[in-house]
């Protein structure tokens, strides 16, 4: 595995070796990528070590990915929020 | 099928490496699994370059990285990593149901994703099961940061201390450019001092406790020169930068729409309850706050073992200095074992491996404790157990805490439930433990099972002066979890031990 980019929400966000999604997302500014089910309230990074479930995106059409431990892969089609999106629109 | 070892160690940290090599020593053969690409555990956690200016005891990862490296290349140890444990089952013989000692053991089930570039390329993120049978294993799954919820803890930007310490250790990126540390603990430390080091501002470290604590450790603290030396260390970094943190001090609140604006940091009476007039807000981009750390007992209850409260109130798991649980064959190390640090996870690590070696390889033979190592490894234990003792006495969750919390405030924030509606349940309908509270509110029923809210359910539930045991005994802030990670029912299907059961 090497440096590259992948896309999040279309656009390119760059990465180095062993970062996962979140850390790249991170560095690039972004601060959230999913949305609460209830309230539709932001989420991003919270415990950082895959244990707290709340910076879950879809990665490559897998929806649900925790985003602080899947590695980031060059060309992946990564995109916010999981499947419990949104239910109360 | 099955693959079977004679010992398996979950948790390739301090305490499940230590394990595993003491157990190869003695000459079983060994499965280390981790859920992380590689070993070191969240302590001597590391991207592909290895350790990097923000790790502590470097020479200490050096020798057992070492010592894994050579049993690894004898062929004493394999190294599953990437491995999501989901269940320990003890074997049906552990139970003594029949009346008898049994031999005991247990079957590991566990997840990894198929790798698509790997022999075999299965497709991308498939996962398939990884199920493993051992006489021995030792439950070493460390611990994650304690949190307590707080006004706006929701928002993005307000993290744990862990993952300030991830992103930087792992991934070389600081959390934010203006950034408040606080909670309790001397972990606060090396988190701001991390910080400052890659340019960060630290625009205020607020510590809960008075440091009144450890001016009565006495002898336990003394002993611990290094860990001393160490947190001198910590405060002259944070002293060059201009950072005095900031005693009986916390943030009461955090600001914000999208992300965190600012927080509320505000004194702390004795109990804990905000001094009227002291709130004061403070501008950052991101807020870490923590309150030490609390244990993944969670595969040990699984196995049987029983939980015990911990001696900064959180979860345990009763064991004796060897690590043996109730259970034959069940051990744990590190963490389960009560808070203590990767110096005590180190060394109950190595008594856990050799008493789980001499469990599988010679029925039920103890390691003989007059064996000088074995006795200055307890000796060890029992010192390194004194310090941190002083230490949780030291940094306390505030009793006043709750006062901090509005109704509207999230407990659980996976099914976003308001404290409201948490206290509802406990003064209208009676619910006095988590898991009452859990099922009545669904507090704990989200994706991280609990493992955010459970100790505020624990506590909130239960009142002050309870453990986060709950009236059950057993459910240890809402860890009573009989899948311990979400896995596909795919993987669960293709289970190699799948059996039918019937009614």
């Amino acid at each position: 595995m090497s440096g590259g980019t992948f896309r999040f929400d279309g656009r390119p966000v760059p990465f180095e070796e062993g970062q996962t999604i979140g850390a790249a997302l991170w560095a690039d500014g972004v601060r959230s990528w999913r949305t609460t089910r209830l309230a539709g309230r932001p989420r991003g990074f919270f415990c950082g070590i895959g244990v707290c479930f709340d910076c879950l995106l879809t990665v490559d059409g897998r929806p649900d990915e925790r985003a602080c431990v899947t590695p980031a892969r060059a060309g992946a089609d990564v995109r916010p929020g999981g499947r419990g999106d949104g239910w109360a629109g | 099928m099955a693959r079977s070892a004679d010992v398996v160690v979950v948790g390739a940290g301090p305490a499940g490496i230590a394990a595993a090599v003491a157990a190869a020593v003695a000459g079983a053969e060994v499965v280390l699994l981790d859920d992380a690409p590689r070993p070191g555990g969240q302590y001597w956690r590391h991207g592909p370059a290895g350790l990097g200016p923000h790790h502590h005891d470097r020479r200490g990862w050096r020798e057992l990285s070492t010592e894994l490296a050579e049993q690894r290349a004898a062929g004493r140890i394999a190294l599953l990593p990437a491995h999501r444990v989901w269940r320990l089952e003890p074997s049906p013989e552990a139970s003594g149901a029949d009346g008898t000692e049994g031999t005991g053991g247990a079957t590991v089930h566990a997840v990894t994703d198929e790798d698509p570039a790997g022999p075999g390329g299965g497709a991308a993120g498939r996962e398939r099961p990884v199920t493993l049978t051992a006489r021995a294993v030792v439950v070493a799954t460390g611990a994650h940061d304690r949190v307590l919820p707080f006004p706006g803890w929701d928002l993005p930007g307000v993290v744990t201390p862990g993952a300030v310490q991830t992103l930087l250790k792992e991934h070389g990126v600081p959390v934010g450019r203006r950034v408040v540390v606080a909670g309790s603990g001397p972990f606060l430390l090396p988190v701001a001092a991390s910080l400052l080091r890659t340019g960060a501002t630290v625009v205020a470290v607020a510590e809960a406790g008075d440091g009144r604590g450890w001016l009565t450790g006495g002898r336990a603290v003394l002993a611990r020169g290094s860990r001393l030396r160490e947190a001198a260390g910590y405060a002259a970094v944070l002293g060059r930068h201009g950072v005095r943190p900031r005693l009986r001090t916390a943030v009461v609140e955090a600001h914000g729409t999208d992300a965190v604006e600012a927080v509320t940091l505000a004194r702390l009476d004795r109990s804990g309850a905000v001094v009227p007039g002291t709130a004061r807000r403070v501008a950052c981009d991101a807020v870490a706050v923590g309150w030490g750390f609390t244990a993944r007992v969670e595969l040990a209850l699984q196995a049987g073992a029983v939980a015990v409260p911990g001696p900064d109130g959180g979860p345990a798991v009763a064991a004796d200095p060897w690590g043996r649980t109730a259970v034959p064959g069940i051990l744990v190390a590190g963490e389960l074992l009560g808070i203590g640090g990767a110096a005590l996870a180190v060394v109950t690590g190595r008594l856990a491996g050799a008493a789980a070696a001499a469990h599988a390889l010679g029925g039920s033979r103890l390691p003989v404790e007059a064996e000088p190592v074995e006795r200055r490894l307890i000796e060890r234990r029992r010192q390194l157990i004194a310090f941190a003792e002083v230490l949780h006495r030291a940094h306390p969750v505030p009793a006043g805490w709750p006062a901090w919390l509005r109704d509207d405030t999230l407990v659980c924030r996976c099914e976003e439930v308001p404290v409201g509606r948490l206290r509802e349940a406990v003064d209208l309908l009676g619910a006095t433990d988590a898991r009452t509270a859990k099922l009545l509110t669904r507090c704990g029923m989200g994706w991280c099972q609990g493992r955010m809210c459970g100790e505020a359910v624990a506590r909130l539930a239960a009142g002050p002066g309870t453990t986060v045991l709950g009236t059950h005994g057993r459910d240890a802030g809402l860890a009573a979890r009989p899948v311990a990670v979400p896995l596909t029912l795919q993987a669960l299907a293709d289970d190699p031990t799948r059996r039918e059961v019937g009614p």
